[in-house]
């Protein structure tokens, strides 16, 4: 396995790519109790129309979080007990990018590792059993549904992208996962099972090379082609519409302005242009911002207030969420914000992105998955203070005005019953 | 991990942690102090005033560049309920990587936050008050908005009428509402002299360091008599004979059902190992073993009633509460399959392996415990306000000793006392079935 050194961060990284093309990355953690592996497919929520074995596929939305309940079963019944038995906390989350499948444990890390191995890579689907799942996902789905800050973000994207593999919800609806089939779930395996277009990541008290030699024995050997995805027409930097509101059972205004950042950066770039717009954000509307200080005291915003950056099918987009006695209001003074920002400001938010960075080596969850993020978009996680250190003001003021346009903002608003 | 413990000024205890394992250290200082409906809602926004500015930092802005400053160090307000302990200050996290080693600025900042707010004649100032009053009264309306907490929530008011443990950790709005600066400033001066101190140290400096650091930080902090009379009653019996039944309407799709139980006769000389145990069987949802668990497999991957279905302890109070998502519909379904597993634990209807699995899910994840400083932090608080002086690897080891008969001990006394049930206004779905 290659290693490279950080010395700065006191790590060290241990990759490989095995000849069927699965990437392993390993970052041995001396002294930790616990260790976190996560076995991650480059496959999401927006990956919905493909290509496989000459037959053109397009599946509805929610079957490849579908798939991930379904992939615990096996021949011999569910893998649940087997981790459960050695106090390995297992889990998986489907996102609009990957399909992440993880333990946790604190002992038996190669016996968990073989087992994580053999049943994300063994489809074994019944119509009885995946009939079964339909009330439980039901439910799931129920629960998002009532979830306003939830509501307020499908509400957004749907007015950024429509309907589609950027607009519909991971989980997908009641209706969209009705007609999904065992031989839809064995299909979307194939496609997109492959070990060439996953990554297994590590982080605790482990061997690099044991993680290796596991993968090695527990995997196919052979390398299937890569399937390319149809993420459907370029929808251009204007939402599809501006605003949607609707009411629930909310004790105040909630919302979520979303914008297009369009296409995103493939290779060693990814990292720049995240960082730029994640230093970006953070001077315009961070918990320090004058902004968000100002709206702040005002009332307009209050502690719920966050942003995001997302970036899946290709493109990218940001939301900003919170709740607001008037999200209009609060809108236009976010996007008011000082447009030219401070250089000493600027330096002190660039400590505090490094700060936030450092801190999340300690987080095994985040470490892990950024490693299989940095993986399927081709470039380095942990040269991300290399990259901070290279960033101006310059850069992020550039980044502002390319994509602070007011009128490309999307809002969404649950508002309050009327009394 | 070096683990320390001493009395740093009347009523100020620091608890240390010591290891070279992180790359962030964490410093946390709590008040103690009885949760009663009267003072709340006044604690609760304590520490948010505090932290809107204070002497040196006069606002919001002028601490965040401090912070910022340190390397994006975090200081926040934090407010906890701990059985019927109302628990107020403040919670902080920064970078301990060499070169950037930050723990006597922190300290000084948290002592700061604590004891120098930006004041006028004496007072806290109006504008800051009367602005975090407005943000508590949303906090606490905007409770309603987490479905599944909120139903949690109501099940313990309606449950527990009478009780201190009723009282929501933010207060409630009556008394949120007409909490003036004047007299903010006399109860907070007043919580300052009379309430204990908990701090708390996770990181690579050795006790001493912080311990110097910390009283040089609280070096002006006023005592008084202190008030060491905290602690929660416990009620060993349900209310009435049978479960009482509450139904809410909201505008919501999935009903929200909660179940409050008792834990009765086992609160006398709880066995903490045990007691776990027994709800790990069952469906704690910290576990590993969750997903092999009684609740897991029966509620939900046998009859796939919900998405959710767990239990979880409060030791402090002597509760156990069981919450689920489910369709309206099959509110009476639900119900009887959680009480018929609840009745298999006390039965003692469970096998070696499922006690095997939640022994090895409650022994690792008290092991996994030592490896993530903030849930360090919460034990040693609980354990500090109990009185107990194991950490999570002597307790990782009497996990592996419970016996079938302590578990089944364990769930002798349980009652259910309440069943709350959320849900959309009725004709809004199908007719049960």
């Amino acid at each position: 396995m290659k290693r490279t050194d950080y010395p700065a961060l006191g790590l060290s990284l241990f990759e490989t790519k095995l000849e069927n093309g699965l990437t392993l990355c390993v970052i041995p953690r001396p002294g930790w109790r616990r260790a976190r592996a996560c076995f991650v497919t480059d496959y999401g929520g927006a990956d919905r129309r493909f290509v496989l074995d000459g037959e053109a596929y397009d599946t509805p939305a929610g079957v490849a979080h579908y798939l991930e309940h379904k992939m615990f079963d096996m021949p011999c019944g569910s893998v649940d007990d087997r981790f459960a038995a050695r106090g390995a906390d297992s889990n998986a989350y489907t996102s609009e990018a990957v399909t992440s499948y993880h333990f946790l444990c604190t002992d038996k890390f190669e016996e968990n590792l073989r087992d994580l191995l053999e049943f994300v890579s063994t489809p074994y689907f019944t119509p009885e059993t995946v009939e079964k799942e339909r009330g439980i996902i039901g439910q799931e789905i129920a629960e998002e549904e009532d979830d306003p800050a939830a509501a307020a973000y499908m509400g957004c994207i749907k007015l950024l992208f429509g309907e589609g593999p950027l607009g519909d919800m991971v989980v997908g609806t009641a209706a969209s996962i009705a007609d999904i089939t065992d031989q839809t779930l064995y299909a979307c395996h194939k496609a997109f099972y492959a070990p060439a277009n996953m990554a297994l990541c590590v982080a605790g008290d482990v061997d690099p090379e044991a993680v290796e030699r596991i993968a090695r024995e527990t995997l196919p050997g052979e390398k299937a082609p890569l399937r390319s995805r149809d993420y459907g027409p370029d929808l251009g930097l204007e939402p599809l519409e501006t605003r949607v509101q609707r009411t629930m059972d909310v004790s105040a205004p909630q919302f979520c302005a979303g914008l297009k950042l369009g296409p995103a950066a493939q290779g060693p770039e990814t990292l720049k242009e995240r960082l730029t717009a994640e230093l970006a954000m953070r001077c315009l509307w961070g918990g320090h911002a004058p902004a968000y200080i100002g709206l702040y005291e005002k009332g307009l915003l209050n502690d719920t207030f966050r942003f995001s950056a997302t970036y899946a099918g290709g493109v990218g987009y940001i939301c900003l969420e919170g709740e607001s006695p008037d999200p209009e209001a609060a809108l236009t003074g976010l996007l008011a914000a000082e447009k030219g920002i401070d250089p000493a400001f600027f330096a002190r938010q660039k400590k505090a992105v490094l700060g936030g960075f450092i801190r999340l080596l300690d987080d095994f969850w985040e470490l892990t998955e950024s490693l299989a993020d940095g993986t399927f978009g081709g470039f380095d996680p942990l040269g991300m203070p290399a990259a901070l250190e290279t960033l101006t003001v310059e850069d992020v003021n550039g980044w502002i005005r390319e994509h602070i346009v007011p009128d490309r903002f999307a809002l969404s608003v649950i508002r309050p019953k009327e009394a | 991990m070096t683990r320390s413990r001493r009395e740093l000024l009347p009523g100020v205890f620091l608890t240390c942690l010591q290891t070279e394992k992180f790359k962030t250290g964490i410093l946390r200082a709590h008040l103690l102090t009885p949760l009663d409906r009267e003072t709340a809602a006044q604690n609760a926004l304590i520490p948010s005033v505090l932290r809107r500015g204070t002497v040196r930092y006069p606002d919001m802005g002028a601490l965040g560049a401090r912070l910022d400053e340190l390397y994006g160090a975090r200081l926040e307000p934090s407010v906890r309920k701990l059985g019927e302990i109302q628990c107020v200050g403040f919670v902080a996290d920064f970078v301990e990587t060499p070169g950037q080693d930050v723990l006597e600025d922190m300290a000084a900042l948290l002592g700061e936050v604590l004891l120098s707010p930006n004041t006028r004649g004496g007072l806290l100032l109006p504008k800051y008050v009367e602005s975090e009053r407005e943000k508590l009264l949303q906090d606490i309306r905007a409770r309603v908005n987490d479905r599944a907490e909120y139903a949690r929530q109501r099940l313990i008011e309606l449950m527990c009428p009478g009780e201190a443990y009723a009282v929501d950790g933010l207060g409630d709005e009556d008394t949120a509402g007409d909490i003036g600066y004047v007299a903010l400033t006399r109860h907070y001066k007043a919580l300052l002299a009379a309430g204990p101190i908990e701090i708390f140290y996770c990181g690579a400096a050795d006790e001493t360091r912080v311990a110097a650091a910390m009283k040089d930080a609280l070096a002006m902090l006023p005592r008084g008599e202190l008030d060491f009379d905290i602690g929660t009653d416990i009620r060993m019996n349900t209310v009435e004979e049978t479960a009482r039944a509450f139904t809410e309407e909201m505008d919501v799709g999935q009903g929200k059902l909660v179940l409050g139980y008792r834990l009765g006769d086992a609160m006398e000389d709880p066995d903490m190992a045990a007691l776990r145990v027994m709800n790990y069987i069952l469906g704690d949802p910290a576990g590993a073993s969750y997903v092999s668990s009684k609740l897991f497999l029966q509620v939900r991957e046998r009859q796939s009633l919900c998405y959710y279905v767990d239990s979880e302890l409060d030791l402090m109070k002597g509760l156990m509460i069981v919450a689920s998502g489910i369709d309206p519909a099959d509110h009476e379904k639900a119900l009887a399959e959680i009480g018929r597993q609840v009745q298999a634990v006390k039965d003692g209807d469970f096998t070696d392996d499922e006690l095997r699995t939640a022994r090895a899910g409650l022994s690792a994840r008290m092991l996994s415990l030592t490896d993530d400083p903030a849930r360090l932090e919460k034990f040693w608080l609980e354990q500090n306000v109990l009185g107990l002086d194991y950490g999570p690897e002597e307790l990782a080891a009497l996990a592996l000793d419970v016996t079938r008969e302590d578990v089944i001990k364990a769930a002798a006394g349980i009652e259910c006392d309440g069943v709350y049930f959320l849900r959309g206004a009725e004709g809004d779905d199908d007719e049960e079935n």
